[in-house]
């Protein structure tokens, strides 16, 4: 493994990835996700949300990184919170 | 409607997985952990954090880079796209006259990559080469080497002579697919060429221009070999697209960490135009069944 140089913070991420994914699963097995529509302009279901969540996420991080001066987890906390809300209300 | 559902279809899911893991999923991995560190060898390495990032998103080169990528892939869709529904609205329905125009079609499918940069490089050279002479002849100063007009408008056309053929095939195999019953239809209605072809023949080509249109974004998204043996991404940088951008600082300069946070940052942008494509056209085509059934 360490021909894969990993480092805490990536590691953490992927573990948080892969137990998210999990999660979903288990989820989605006691109770099926319907597909409905939110303030997103197309009906979704929630792997749908989860999918556009993570990857609107990474698009805020690099503009953060790339054209802010705030710490990295700062914008790492308000993409929780935007995962968050696109889950319940997306 | 009863649908049963049976999660036994993931056992069989399960190889493609386990492949899609070592092919992907894990060198991807390693990608992500390149990109937050400055990785010297096997022991010595120092972690940067957001650092490569910043540098990659602030470099007026992969920034240029970026948007001449964008402004290639779209304009070579908007080309081909059309043209490849035309020609195929054209070929031959049956008969010997069928499989000759097929394989004459796919021919330019078929020759790798670098020998078409390569063919095209003599065909635009302007003393042996039959379009550059040709031009040169015709009184244009014609110079890819000099004008990056010239070297964009080549590259474009390249592009087009290679690929149209497969979105050309792809719409070929879904107008063959269309029953007979819905021409004849159309034909009882008195419909006009038009008519066909905006209501029964695109329609039912959706699909397969779907598949065409998100192969031809991502490829030539990735475009390299061409661009880089006809032109070198010149002049100056005129033609460099991403992934030659890319190439001379991960091999060229072997700054491991940089490109790896640039690779991410394309990779993302690939997924993410990628997914709204996909998602559009999946959605157009929804809403108008939807439409349909709330109508009758």
């Amino acid at each position: 493994m360490n021909w894969m140089v990993w480092t805490l913070p990536t590691a953490g991420f992927f573990s948080a990835i892969a137990v998210i994914l999990a999660g979903m699963t288990v989820w989605q097995y006691f109770s099926p996700s319907i597909e409905r529509k939110g303030f997103l302009p197309i009906s979704t279901t929630r792997g749908d949300r989860l999918f556009i969540g993570l990857l609107t996420s990474a698009f805020f991080h690099l503009g953060m990184i790339g054209f802010t001066e705030f710490h990295v987890l700062v914008a790492t906390a308000l993409s929780v919170v935007w995962v968050v809300v696109l889950m319940r209300w997306g | 409607m009863n649908k049963i559902e049976s999660n036994k279809g993931w056992l069989f899911v399960l190889p493609v997985f386990i492949v899609v893991a070592f092919s992907a999923v894990i060198p991807l991995m390693t990608v992500v952990n390149y990109s937050v560190q400055d990785v010297f060898d096997a022991n010595t390495r120092f972690f940067t954090g957001t650092e490569w990032y910043r540098t990659m998103l602030n470099d007026p080169q992969l920034q240029g880079a970026l948007i001449r990528q964008f402004i290639f892939s779209f304009t070579i869709l908007a080309i081909e796209v059309p043209l490849g529904i035309m020609v195929a609205l054209m070929m031959p329905k049956k008969g010997w006259q069928a499989s000759l125009s097929l394989v004459l079609v796919s021919l330019p499918l078929l020759i790798p990559l670098n020998v078409v940069g390569t063919i095209w490089q003599i065909f635009t050279r302007t003393d042996i080469g039959l379009m550059g002479w040709g031009v040169r002849e015709l009184g244009y100063a014609y110079n890819i080497s000099r004008n990056s007009g010239d070297a964009w408008a080549t590259i474009i056309l390249m592009d087009v002579w290679h690929w149209t053929p497969l979105i050309a095939l792809l719409c070929y195999s879904g107008l063959r697919a269309i029953p007979e019953a819905y021409y004849q239809a159309a034909r009882i209605d008195r419909a006009s060429r038009w008519a066909v072809f905006r209501y029964i023949q695109l329609p039912k080509l959706t699909n397969v221009l779907v598949i065409g249109v998100l192969i031809r974004f991502m490829d030539s998204f990735m475009i390299y070999a061409e661009p880089f043996v006809l032109t070198g991404g010149g002049p100056g940088s005129s033609t460099t697209f991403l992934s030659q951008a890319l190439t001379a600082m991960a091999i060229g300069q072997f700054d491991l960490g940089p490109a790896a946070a640039f690779s991410i940052i394309y990779f993302l942008i690939i997924l993410a135009v990628s997914f709204v494509f996909y998602t559009t056209i999946m959605h157009m085509q929804k809403d108008k069944t939807t439409q349909k059934t709330g109508d009758s």
